[in-house]
């Protein structure tokens, strides 16, 4: 396995965190390790294995269709730090 | 039928994909118990959920697996009884979680088919892939100030279904009938409302190119978010074009996501090209797997309409409607049912399929009216229609009566009699006036004798004196004995 | 008057319903306590003035013999629980200015059986780390010896309990993240079942392994919380229907024909001494009560750890993507919505923070999904398994909770996997989605407190509190730290 700086950017990127170069190496340092603990699961053979994805053996429980939440637009955009009008705000997207 | 695109180096044809989102229609969110609404107040019908606050959890709305379920069976489509919610990754502005719940490789729903019917009369047989249920995302509003965009998420959350077709549209055309047949049936069956300008459908479309004859696919491109039929079929011809071009100069395509803009009338890459997608889905983890059961089921089949087709069967099998007559019958709902309630009520069930096509749809046509806002009740035009069928009036006045019905509203026996223009059916008199014509004018009837075939003359004085209210049968009866 | 501080739930309460002291009293000295123990940094928000008057509100009840089951127990809540009208950080700078108009299940459950909330206990950011060190708010250190760490990530729930600045608390446990730092500081604490304890309202790591529980003096103290904050919630999907037992009633000390299995691949290679006695003692504590001890085999413990750090990562990759700076919490602007992403969360997120949603967007990213995730979730099911077939012979496992007791603060930092490895022991009950418990046993060479666990079947705290209630009998471990 290998694991570079630039799977670092890649990552980084998807997941919107700004790495600075002088972080770079340490990032790919620590997470090169990290993977290569990881990769200790190559030793198993799970062909047959059914993955698993919550513990519990359980079946979604479906909601009756009622409307019993909302109507609270102050409360909704009052932890915001830039809102107006009752919207958020972002700086402007340009499609 | 496929269309071609003639390049310089020959025939293309177009390799066409849909992905249609339709908004469910239910009460509260899909994975929340806020409003699913249309039209209210910025972030009006937002809960702490629909805006992804620290610890809030999705709780699946049943009525939402139950209209995706619904709208499977309407396609004629597999349902899966065990399906699972996945979250789709990425970040923007108004997705508030930093991922979609939606599904991935276990859709609720799985392969179906849809019959499309074509200008020409023809039908086409059009693969669904899946159906499958996610979030939609809030709405982003960049018009309203030089530096930002505004936020309003009461549309995130709302359940919606993604039906992707297979790659057998060939032609604008097709893909607009495709579309049109999708709103048709979930309108049918209430599971979306099909209006487009509310958003509540609208489309992806996957366009490639490839050389007549060849069988293998060629790049495709995405243009997404379409919210006309018109501008889908337009998207595909100016997307198809460009590719052709680009392929006859030794090009290639790239396959990515492109926005169609409709002003420009032109495609174009999206900015956030660089930004290679990459979705990571992976099974939701505050989710447990949906599962339902036959009675399930067979409940959401026994709470669906007749559908479209089998209407259109019953049309042609019961009433002797031609196809096409059919065909335009059932596309609406509304039209459909408007109809059945003019043929519940006179014996020629295609006399009133040719008054609701021609006369009906034509005025609505246009007044620029909705059936909805129709002015003639379908119980007075079926009044109308039976006044032809029992010699009350002709067919020829009753146009006249159905114009007056239409701007006035008013009952058609209460025209016909206000207006005196009852048929005149009575022997006696129409005897009289056909004397008098005859009295007049001696000259024809001698020309008559020698050619029977002017005896037309005749009849069009009767009818000039009568105003048109003499039965026209009973006219052409009594000259030819008269004038024999 | 003796320090109520000393006082046990269940002593606490006698005293309330004998009137010996007032719950405002009881307060007061759990305040003062808070005050005096200052400098271990349990709390990042004190309510003290709202627990005074809750304090009254319980002292009428009681006048007025409407005693709620837990009436003016002065407890603390980690900060990752959401709590309405006061700040809940999760040890972040990106909630530094964070305060929910609403309460998490947990802490609403536990106000209404009568609780008193102090405040908001410190914790590794988002609830990742072992040490306590990585909160914004600094590090928490242990009340055994203030070089020390609490463990973590319920830094401040197992500091807090063991410097006696709170009666009992919550914590949330991941990894292990109640049952170390509680080993760490000497008290007790139960991870419960996957799907016990409501998660709605409590900032979500890895939403498959995250569970609440409680931190207490001793085991009946857990036993009381826990009693007084499981049950189903229909705002969590992922929450069991069933009913909650009355935990206390199982405290018999009483475990004759139980049968306590000795997972043998726990022995891992390099256990220090002190660890292998103390586990060895532990056995014997059971056999004296009367339990039988019998050798199982859990074949795939030690690839629990690394499965763990992959789906731990690839749902906190997903979980912490809500965190942009647009609704709540840190926002640093910047001249283009990505740009301010990107700002806010570098500047909002703390190392480790940064680095396992890193490696939780590699383990999902096309691919790599087979190769880490999907198989990390088959290996999941492997170790449910082992689990599964162990608890056909035995009723409950004894296994150590720590590779050590308490390290020095900064120590096993630099290299992650060595600080994952601290995990070793607590990580695989989370994979299955098992009770475990944490129990103060004994102490080390050096003076510190560690603790045995006990882990149980789905859904059978009953067996696991009443093996841990045996053990801890046994045990006498009365020591304390000097504070
Ligand atoms: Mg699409
Ligand atoms: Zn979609």
């Amino acid at each position: 396995m290998s694991f570079s700086n630039d799977d670092v950017k890649k990552v980084a990127k998807l997941s919107r965190i700004r790495i600075d170069d002088k972080q770079l190496e340490q990032y790919t340092n620590d997470i090169q390790k990290v993977l290569g603990f990881m990769e200790q699961l190559n030793e198993l053979n799970t062909d047959n294995v059914e993955p698993m994805a919550n513990p519990l053996d359980g079946v979604q429980v479906l909601r009756n269709d009622e409307i019993k939440d909302g109507g609270y637009p102050e409360t909704i955009v009052n932890n915001a730090t830039d809102d107006t009008m009752n919207f958020f705000t972002v700086p402007k997207v340009v499609e | 039928m496929t269309a071609i695109i003639k390049g310089t180096t020959g025939d293309w044809e177009m390799v066409i994909g849909l992905e249609v989102h339709a908004q469910i229609i239910s009460q509260s969110k899909l994975m929340s118990c806020s409003p699913a609404s249309f039209g209210a107040q910025p972030n009006e019908n937002v809960s702490f959920v629909d805006s992804a606050f620290p610890g809030m959890l999705p709780v699946v709305n049943k009525e939402c697996v139950r209209q995706a379920v619904r709208t499977g069976l309407a396609l004629g489509a597999k349902i899966n009884k065990k399906s699972v919610f996945a979250r789709k990754n990425y970040f923007y502005a108004d997705l508030p979680q930093g991922y979609q719940i939606s599904q991935a490789d276990q859709p609720t729903v799985g392969e179906g088919v849809v019959t499309i019917d074509l200008q020409d009369g023809t039908t086409k047989e059009i693969g669904i892939e899946r159906l499958h249920i996610e979030q939609d995302a809030g709405k982003s509003i960049h018009d309203q100030h030089p530096e930002k965009s505004f936020i309003d998420l009461n549309r995130s959350g709302v359940g919606l279904m993604e039906i992707v077709s297979n790659p057998d549209i060939r032609s604008a055309e097709e893909a607009g009938a495709y579309f049109t047949k999708i709103q048709t049936i979930v309108q049918y069956i209430d599971s979306c409302d099909g209006i487009m300008a509310r958003g509540s459908m609208r489309a992806d479309v996957n366009v490639s190119v490839r050389r007549v004859g060849d069988k293998n696919l060629g790049t495709r491109t995405e243009c997404k978010n379409i919210n006309s039929v018109r501008f889908i079929k337009q998207a595909i011809m100016v997307e198809a074009t460009r590719q052709v071009e680009i392929l006859e100069n030794g090009g290639v395509i790239d396959q990515e996501t492109r926005l169609f803009d409709a002003e420009k009338g032109e495609t174009r890459t999206m900015r956030s090209k660089e930004d290679a997608h990459d979705y990571r889905y992976f099974p939701d983890p505050d989710l447990l797997p949906v599962v339902i059961d036959d009675e399930f089921i067979n409940e959401c089949k026994d709470s669906l309409p007749e559908l479209p087709d089998t209407k259109k069967e019953r049309f042609i099998n019961e009433f002797g409607l031609s196809s096409y007559d059919g065909a335009v019958l059932v596309a609406n709902k509304k039209n459909a049912s408007y109809f059945e309630k003019v043929a519940s009520g006179v014996k020629n069930k295609k006399l009133a399929a040719n008054w609701v096509v021609s006369e009906l749809f034509g005025a609505l046509k246009k007044a620029e009216l909705d059936i909805n806002d129709c002015p003639v009740k379908a119980q007075d035009l079926a009044e109308l229609i039976s006044l032809i069928e029992d010699n009350t009036i002709s067919g020829k006045i009753a146009k006249e009566v159905f114009a007056d019905m239409f701007k006035t509203s008013k009952k058609p026996a209460v025209i016909v009699e206000e207006k005196g223009l009852k048929q005149i059916t009575d022997t006696g008199a129409i005897e009289g006036i056909i004397d008098t014509v005859i009295t007049e004018n001696p000259n024809q009837v001698a020309k008559v004798k020698e050619n029977p075939k002017l005896i037309g003359w005749f009849v069009g004085q009767v009818m000039q004196k009568t105003a048109g209210k003499a039965n026209p049968a009973m006219v052409n009866k009594l000259l030819a004995q008269k004038l024999k | 008057m003796t320090d109520l501080t000393k006082l046990t739930i269940s002593q606490a309460t006698t005293g309330l319903k004998n009137k010996d002291f007032s719950a405002v009293e009881l307060t007061t000295s759990y305040i003062n306590q808070m005050e005096k123990t200052d400098n271990l940094n349990a709390y990042i928000t004190k309510t003290t003035d709202n627990a005074l008057s809750q304090a009254k509100i319980a002292d009428n009840n009681i006048a007025s013999g409407n005693m709620r089951p837990m009436e003016g127990m002065p407890i603390a809540h980690k900060d990752l629980l959401c709590t309405k009208g006061v700040k809940t950080t999760a040890g972040s700078k990106m909630l530094d200015n964070f305060t929910p108009d609403y309460e998490s299940t947990v802490s609403q459950k536990l106000a209404e059986s009568g609780c008193i909330s102090l405040g908001k206990l410190n914790l590794d950011q988002f609830a990742m780390g072992s040490n306590g060190q990585s909160s914004f708010y600094g590090g928490t250190k242990n009340p055994w010896g203030n070089d020390l760490v609490a463990g973590g990530s319920s830094s401040g729930s197992a500091c807090a309990v063991s410097a006696r600045s709170a009666i009992a608390s919550t914590g949330t446990d991941t990894g292990g993240s109640i049952r170390q730092p509680s080993a760490f500081c000497g008290v007790a604490g139960i991870r419960p079942t996957y799907g016990r304890c409501s998660r709605w309202g409590v900032v979500a790591y890895a939403s498959s392994l995250d569970q609440v529980g409680p931190i207490g003096k001793d085991v009946r103290d857990c036993a009381i919380m826990l009693s007084n904050m499981s049950g189903h919630d229909e705002k969590d999907s992922t929450s069991a229907n069933i009913p909650v037992p009355d935990f206390e009633a199982v405290l018999t000390g009483d475990v004759k024909g139980l049968k306590i299995g000795i997972p043998k691949e726990y022995y891992i290679d390099d256990m220090p001494q002190e660890i292998a006695k103390i586990w060895d003692n532990g056995k014997k504590m059971l056999v004296e009560a009367g339990a039988e001890i019998v050798d199982v085999s859990l074949p795939h413990t030690k690839y629990a750890l690394p499965a763990y750090y992959i789906i731990a990562c690839a749902e906190a990759s997903s979980n912490l993507s809500r965190y942009d700076g647009v609704r709540y919490g840190h926002r640093v602007s910047g001249k283009e919505l990505d740009e301010m992403y990107e700002l806010t969360r570098s500047e909002g997120f703390g190392e480790e923070v940064k680095r396992r949603i890193l490696m939780g967007t590699y383990v999902l990213s096309a691919g790599f999904y087979d190769a880490y995730y999907i198989k990390a979730q088959k290996v999941r099911r492997l170790v449910a398994n082992d689990f599964k077939k162990a608890f056909e012979s035995v009723d409950a496992l004894l296994t150590p909770i720590t590779p050590s007791p308490a390290f020095k603060i900064g120590e096993n930092q630099e290299d992650p996997v060595k600080m994952y490895l601290n995990d070793v022991f607590s990580v695989t009950l989370n994979m299955a989605g098992l009770p475990g418990m944490s129990v103060p046993v004994g102490l080390s060479d050096s003076g510190l407190p560690l603790g045995l666990q006990i882990i149980g079947k789905a859904f059978d705290e009953e067996t696991v509190l009443k093996a841990s209630y045996a053990l801890e009998k046994q045990a006498k471990f009365d020591a304390t730290p000097n504070i």
